[in-house]
């Protein structure tokens, strides 16, 4: 029964995105297949935190975020000079900030509590941070005074794209960890506090540290994992190929190459997919769900609920991380100011809990339905708006105003299927499998 | 000596003036938050926005009166908007308690799924604002701006630096007095008030006396009406409206309620002002102060600034971040970890 639903909700998505192929175009199509996928894989994240151990993580954007970090750090050419300008003052201050913290939090496990500790420990913090601005200030600045118009920062290591993946969800699991370290344990709210804060604070970093991003003047024209469509088009097996096809080399090229950059991300989807089903039906996902259900009883079995939700809360993030990598690899550009909290923490969100929180086909199918639609709401919306004040004059304010906001529909209506599902069906379109 | 009154007068200009202005709005929005984590026992993400809302209606209905020639001379004729906004919020608060809350509580929900049900809430409300008044930046105060201008202070003094302080200011500070003490006096000496406090300690035992819950939670709806809508007026005349800083909001607000310790009302109060002096305070540039501390001529190069304003946010995560890791319950004690 549950296959058959399985194939009818997936066989329905394939049909509605071979209609926008066959009906608007296909360009159009496998541009929201590509973000569909990395879509579901960022909902399998969420759904690891909140469906394996009910995590409600709202920095989901943040760490997003991070993944396009480490786009930028592992694939983008060094920036000549940059190095030696300041690129080692750049690392030995947040080095020695790092030192600073690691010498603080020593102290305050070795020493025994008292009025000499916090003053040692202030004094450390206050040393250290003046210490850290000395060498750090002077090598940004140093980066960012290289052709601010063109580089002005460090750059990266100038390896394949695709490595950065891993090392994006690498980054993703450092930040869970403080996070979860500090909050996990306490109540669930104080996780979605510091969550929603992490994230407000990373993407901060990426818009004001220009020696590492750029910051709002973005980073443009990352390397690819996939061919260029200009070098397609003057191949000759390119040309022999779309000839036999019977198509124009131009217009099938940048279908060639989204086809390319969907079997990548099918791929990993497939890789994140499997892990997620192993790791479900192994002992540690029944233990995961155990306490998930009732953190108590699992205490009492000798569980250490805090450091599984660690754990859990790691790996989902990583995943996270992973899709952020992606997604910035198939933008080709890392721009800090569209990391908007309702296009990447809330709408996973909602992928997840329409889809069905605790199975990892559902994430994957409400990643697929709820970013085609919020593609597709806009059209959508103006449509509507167009057909409800048809009656009205050309010029009426009221109409134009409408017109205007239609795009606003679009949170009110998310938010009103997040209410709703979790109203009336909390399941998901594909609920759970109960053992 | 001149010097040194130079110093404390251009810190009150740039620092204390303002932080005790931002402190009162993150207290009233504080105090919000706590009451709904008292009483209903869950962190209201929707906050920042219901914030949001109260001040839209506030301001349409603002145009409305500027637009008949109805004014309050030197004070902003929103204050004469405010009764109808509150209603218009308590409105919408209450219908989605019955709606959505309600439904919660009678299953006995976790309380993580409130969190996204308000969550939920928080979208629908982030719509309906953009769609009616639009994303930008909208301007309301009107009347007098200043009570006290720096111009004239400088010349009644004689010093180079004098302190202005907005009307917008004044009136936050007021005001955050009158709501806060009318708050207490309701929580502390009317029946319903002290039914609330009741249920808020321990729910089982308030029921058992015969408290009714429903009483109970519309009338913290309306009370969260009344902060949220304030104190989004309040911080809409000192700096200006616009949907996404109202968002953003919430992160200080709710860092004020967890240093007060969630729950606890006059702890909001004094968290509320422990960030905004701390935020103020650590992204202030000290260049001129300290010109004006150190004896001589001598002036620093640099801004003397801990970290940029653009990592504003970034100080009320770390205060909440040390009060998590040294006292979870808050300064003052609060609801249970």
């Amino acid at each position: 029964m549950l296959i058959n639903r399985n194939i009818v909700y997936f066989t329905i998505m394939a049909l509605l995105l071979i209609g926008v192929g066959l009906f608007q175009s296909w360009n159009v199509s496998l541009s929201i297949l590509n973000l569909c996928l990395i879509s579901a894989i960022m909902a399998l994240g969420v759904n690891i935190q909140w469906g394996y151990a009910g995590l409600f993580n709202v920095g989901i954007m943040g760490f997003a975020a991070l993944g396009g970090l480490a786009a930028v750090l592992v694939a983008m050419p060094p920036v000549e000079g940059a190095w030696s300008a300041g690129g080692w003052g750049a690392i030995g201050g947040l080095f020695l900030a790092f030192i600073s913290i690691a010498l603080a939090v020593i102290t305050y496990q070795r020493m025994s509590a008292g009025r000499t500790r916090s003053i040692i420990i202030i004094a450390i913090c206050v040393i250290g941070f003046f210490i850290t601005r000395a060498v750090f200030g002077p090598a940004t600045h140093a980066i960012e005074d290289i052709n601010p118009a063109t580089s002005g920062y460090l750059g990266g290591f100038g390896l394949p794209i695709v490595l950065s993946w891993p090392v994006g969800g690498i980054f993703a699991g450092i930040a869970a960890w403080v996070i979860g370290k500090i909050t996990l344990g306490l109540r669930s709210d104080y996780l979605a506090i510091a969550t929603l804060g992490i994230s407000e604070i990373i993407i901060a970093v990426l818009k004001h540290e220009d020696w590492m991003t750029r910051g709002v003047k973005n980073v443009i024209g990352m390397p690819r994992p996939v061919p260029y469509e200009v070098n397609l088009q003057t191949a000759d097996w390119f040309i022999t190929l779309s000839s036999t096809l019977g198509a124009d080399p131009v217009g099938f090229s940048s279908i060639f190459v989204k086809i390319c950059y969907a079997c990548l991300f099918v791929s990993m989807l497939l890789i994140v997919l499997w892990l997620s089903e192993t790791a479900l039906k192994s002992p540690w996902g029944r233990m995961m769900r155990a306490i998930r259900d009732n953190e108590v009883s699992a205490n009492a079995m000798g569980k250490n609920v805090t450091k599984r939700h660690l754990q859990v809360f790691v790996l989902g993030s990583v995943v996270v991380g992973l899709a952020g990598a992606m997604l910035t690899t198939l933008d080709g550009q890392l721009t800090p100011t569209s990391y908007q909290p309702l296009r990447f923490t809330f709408l996973i969100w909602i992928m997840v809990i329409v889809g069905g929180s605790g199975n990892n086909w559902g994430a994957v199918l409400g990643g697929f339905v709820i970013w085609f639609f919020w593609i597709e709401a806009e059209p959508l919306g103006l449509v509507l708006m167009n057909v409800i004040t048809s009656g009205m004059a050309e010029d009426n304010s009221l109409r134009l105003h409408l017109i205007e906001s239609a795009a606003h529909m679009r949170l009110m209506t998310m938010g009103l299927i997040l209410l709703l599902v979790l109203r009336f069906s909390p399941r998901g379109l594909l609920p759970e499998k109960s053992s | 000596m001149e010097d040194l009154l130079n110093a404390f007068l251009l810190m009150s200009n740039f620092v204390f003036v303002p932080a005790i202005a931002y402190g009162s709005q993150l207290a009233l929005g504080a105090v919000g938050v706590t009451l709904v984590y008292g009483i209903l026992r869950f962190s209201n993400f929707a906050h920042g926005d219901t914030m949001a809302f109260g001040t839209m209606i506030v301001i349409l209905f603002t145009w409305w009166f500027q637009s008949m020639g109805i004014n309050l001379g030197p004070l902003p004729t929103a204050l004469l908007a405010l009764p109808f906004g509150i209603i218009v919020t308590a409105i919408f608060l209450l219908g989605s308690d019955k709606l959505i809350y309600r439904f919660y509580r009678e299953q006995k929900a976790a309380p993580v799924i409130y969190l996204i049900a308000s969550v939920g809430i928080m979208f629908v409300l982030n719509g309906v604002v953009r769609f009616i008044i639009g994303p930008n930046d909208q301007r309301f105060a009107d009347g007098e701006r200043f009570i006290v201008k720096a111009r004239e202070m400088k010349q009644y003094l004689g010093t180079a630096e004098g302190v202005s302080i907005k009307v917008s200011q004044g009136l936050t500070v007021i005001t955050a007095i009158i709501v806060v003490i009318a708050l207490f006096w309701f929580l502390n000496k009317t029946r319903t008030g002290k039914s609330m406090r009741a249920f808020s300690d321990n729910e089982d035992l308030a029921l058992l006396s015969g408290i009714s819950p429903d009483k109970v939670v519309a009338v913290t709806w309306i009370l969260v009406a009344i902060l949220a809508t304030v104190a989004g007026t309040l911080y809409g005349l000192d700096k200006s409206f616009k949907p996404f800083t109202y968002f953003q909001l919430l992160l200080p607000i709710f860092a004020s309620a967890i240093v007060g310790g969630l729950g606890n009302p006059l702890g909001a109060i004094a968290g509320g002002f422990v960030i905004a002096f701390s935020e103020i305070m650590i992204t202030y540039p000290y260049k001129k102060f300290v010109a004006y501390v150190v004896p001589g001529d001598w002036k620093p190069e640099g801004l003397v600034q801990l970290l940029a304003t653009d990592y504003k946010f970034a100080v009320s995560f770390i205060i909440l971040v040390l009060v998590l890791l040294f006292r979870p319950t808050g300064i003052f004690a609060g609801k249970s970890v």
